[in-house]
């Protein structure tokens, strides 16, 4: 420990093993709304890399007095900002090629959370750096398993099965219109199509559990990204020229009720009902009205 | 507000029924030839088939 530097190497060595690790554990859980390719893999733990290099120095380099290298500190997070856009136009292109878009939404939530990440781990490389540098080794990797606990916790959103009730429901036809319960859904042409959906299509109400949820089912993005995950999920029974197979997704105008019918490729109810729960609730759609005056008397 | 829905053509049993519109419109003798000339120009325009119950077809591109 007498070798001048050695506290400064450890520090950075910690912060940047600890950030990297997270950031990768974090990428494991993106496989299901964003599936990363080997490169997609690879810039961002690249990316993870350059944060936690940051990171890691920014406390020694202060305790040492050099204050210029904390501005990079500060450099370096407009760069991170790079991320989202790079993140977002990409999935903007790939919805267009895709059969069932995943909406602005939640090509922006995923973006935002791209971006986010990388701050985690500048954020959980600059703590562990830190502790390394002022106590050792130990301290360190006290304060880094710490990190990685918290930054899985706090960065868990909610999802569709914890504010709405998911349940499986029955289709009907009345003449050319398309029925999941009493719930109207769109009005289908040919007999040919008709007899597709009654043989082969799923049908599910999603019943929210509050007044908040109701207000979150509502936006628009948010049921696309339902529909995006449920048709990913299950496999679509669609190609580009049969756009009356996308499926539907419908609010009950008076209970605020959502119902959805799917034309999927594995008729399994059980896994379509698991994979709607587990979508994510997007950002930009959960709103809270329950949390103001207003939006509690109105709720009576 | 950008119009993002348009009626594509319009494939009626009743000349009587539509009319006056610059959308292409095709006759049918019966449903047989409606359904399948609606399939045919649904597939081909990427549209969706929608049946006004009055024996007139629009389809239409969402």
């Amino acid at each position: 420990m007498n070798v001048p530097g050695a506290p400064f190497a450890q520090a950075m060595f910690n912060g940047v093993t600890v950030g990297v690790l997270i950031r990768f554990f974090m990428l494991k859980r993106d496989y299901r709304q964003y599936p990363s390719y080997p490169h997609g893999v690879l810039t961002h733990l690249a990316l993870a890399f350059i944060a936690a290099v940051i990171g890691s120095i920014a406390i020694p380099a202060l305790m040492e007095k050099e204050f210029t290298a904390v501005t990079f500190l500060a450099l370096a997070a407009t760069q991170f900002r790079e991320v989202r856009s790079m993140e977002r136009e990409m999935l903007q292109n790939l919805d267009r090629t895709g059969l069932i878009s995943r909406g602005a939404d939640y090509i922006e939530g995923i973006a935002r959370v791209f971006e986010a990440r990388n701050y985690i781990v500048m954020f959980a490389s600059l703590l562990v750096g830190g502790a390394t540098y002022w106590g050792n080794i130990f301290y360190g990797l006290l304060v880094g398993l710490a990190a990685f606990f918290t930054s899985n916790k706090l960065m868990g959103g909610k999802i569709i099965g914890q504010i709405a009730n998911v349940r499986a429901a029955t289709i009907h036809f009345a003449g050319p219109n398309l029925f999941v319960e009493n719930l109207h859904l769109m009005n289908l042409g040919t007999e040919d199509v008709r007899k597709t959906y009654l043989q082969r299509a799923l049908g599910v109400i999603i019943e929210p559990r509050d007044d908040d949820a109701r207000a979150t089912l509502a936006n628009n993005g948010q049921r696309m990204a339902i529909a995006h995950d449920a048709a990913m999920l299950l496999g679509i029974h669609k190609d580009m020229d049969t756009g009356e197979f996308a499926p539907v997704v419908r609010r009950d105008l008076d209970t605020g009720r959502v119902g959805l019918v799917i034309v999927p490729m594995e008729k399994d109810i059980h896994l379509l009902l698991e994979a709607i729960k587990r979508v994510p609730v997007l950002e930009s759609a959960s709103v809270t009205p329950l949390s103001t005056r207003i939006g509690k008397k109105a709720s009576d | 507000m950008e119009i993002e829905k348009f009626i594509l053509a319009v494939v009626t049993l009743d000349r009587h029924k539509v009319g006056g519109c610059g959308t292409p419109l095709f006759y049918a003798a019966d449903k047989k030839e409606q359904d399948t000339i609606a399939t045919y120009l649904a597939r081909i325009t990427s549209g969706v088939i929608h049946d006004l119950e009055n024996g007139v077809y629009i389809i239409v591109r969402h």
